[in-house]
C-alpha cells in the first residue's frame, strides 16, 4: 500500500471526507469540494470559478472539466467506499453530456453499481440547480487488482 | 478525405480560441498545429495537474480535457464556415498509466461529419501516436448554439 493511500485511509477512518479532495493536486486545481450529505452518501460540489469556463461566450463550464470532476468523484466515492486500500485504477469512462453547465455550483453524486473481486463500475451524476435536470451523466470501470 | 482543412481561416481561429479558453489555459495546453485535418495539443507535466501525489501520475481528468479539446478542433479542421460545437459524449479508454514528468501529447481525428453530428477519434501518448496511453471517441453537436463562441472582432 503506497503513502499515498494510507493517507486516504487514514481520513477515511477518521469521517475526514473534505481533506480527502484536498489530498489529490488536481482536484484542488478544479476547486472540488466533498461533504456528507444526508444520507451519509458522499456530496461533491465544484463551486464556480472563472478559470473552468470552457465557453466564453455562453458562459458555460468546460466539457472536459465536467468529465474531470466527475471521474475524480467516482474514484474518490470508490476509495471511500471500498475495504481494501489499494488505489482502483480507472478503466475507462464514458460521459454523456445533456446540458450545458452554467456558471454557478456543479454537483455529483456517485453509485456503485457492481462492486467484483477484479473490476467495479460507478455511476456517476451531475446537476445544478435541479438535480432532476442533470447537466451529465458518466460511468466508470475502475480495475481493483493491481 | 481531403488532405487540408476545409476552412483554413476557420481551423486556425477556432483552434486558437479552444485553447485559449479559461480552463484549457489553466491546464497549459498547447495547440502543435495540423497534419491534413488531424490536430495535436499537448500538455506538459505539472504538478499541480497530478491525481496521485504517491505517483506523481496526470489525473485521468486532464486527459478527458485534452481529448475533448483536441477532438473540437478536428471538427473545426472539417468544417466549412464558422459554427458553435458542442460535446454530446465523450468515451476514454485508459491504455496504460502516463509517465510522471513527461508531456502528453494528443492527436485526434474528425472522421465523420454529418448534418447535425460530427464524430471524432482521439489518442494520447507521449513519444509515440503508435504506442498510446490513452484513446478518446466523442461525438460533437453541430450548431449547438445560436451564440457565436467568438468575441466580438475576433
Amino acid at each position: 500500500m503506497s503513502e499515498f493511500m494510507q493517507q486516504l485511509a487514514a481520513l477515511r477512518d477518521d469521517n475526514n471526507v473534505a481533506a480527502l479532495c484536498e489530498a489529490i493536486p488536481y482536484a484542488r486545481l478544479m476547486g472540488v469540494e466533498v461533504s456528507t450529505g444526508d444520507d451519509g452518501e458522499l456530496l461533491f460540489q465544484l463551486p464556480f470559478y472563472p478559470r473552468n469556463v470552457g465557453n466564453t461566450a455562453l458562459p458555460a463550464l468546460h466539457g472536459g472539466l465536467i468529465g474531470g470532476f466527475l471521474e475524480n468523484a467516482a474514484l474518490l466515492h470508490l476509495i471511500w467506499h471500498r475495504e481494501s486500500l489499494e488505489a482502483p485504477k480507472i478503466v475507462d469512462f464514458s460521459l454523456d453530456y445533456l446540458r450545458s453547465g452554467r456558471p454557478q455550483t456543479l454537483f455529483a453524486r456517485c453509485e456503485i453499481t457492481k462492486q467484483g473481486k477484479r473490476v467495479a463500475h460507478v455511476l456517476i451524476e451531475a446537476w445544478q440547480e435541479d438535480r432532476r435536470k442533470p447537466v451529465a451523466v458518466a460511468r466508470a470501470h475502475f480495475l481493483l487488482t493491481q | 478525405m481531403t488532405a487540408t482543412p476545409a476552412n483554413a481561416q476557420v481551423l486556425e481561429t477556432m483552434s486558437a480560441l479552444f485553447v485559449s479558453l479559461p480552463h484549457c489555459a489553466t491546464l497549459g495546453f498547447q495547440y502543435l498545429g495540423t497534419e491534413g485535418r488531424k490536430p495535436t495539443l499537448k500538455v506538459d507535466w505539472r504538478e499541480d495537474l497530478v491525481g496521485n501525489p504517491a505517483s506523481g501520475t496526470i489525473h485521468g481528468g486532464v486527459i478527458t480535457s485534452l481529448v475533448d479539446t483536441t477532438s473540437a478542433v478536428s471538427v473545426t479542421a472539417c468544417l466549412p464556415d464558422f459554427e458553435t460545437i458542442a460535446t454530446l459524449d465523450l468515451r476514454i479508454d485508459y491504455l496504460k498509466a502516463a509517465t510522471p514528468g513527461k508531456a502528453i501529447y494528443c492527436r485526434a481525428e474528425c472522421y465523420r461529419l454529418a448534418s447535425q453530428i460530427a464524430f471524432t477519434r482521439a489518442v494520447c501518448y507521449h513519444d509515440d501516436p503508435a504506442d498510446p496511453i490513452a484513446h478518446g471517441v466523442a461525438t460533437f453537436m453541430r450548431e449547438s448554439s445560436r451564440a457565436s463562441m467568438l468575441k466580438e472582432g475576433a
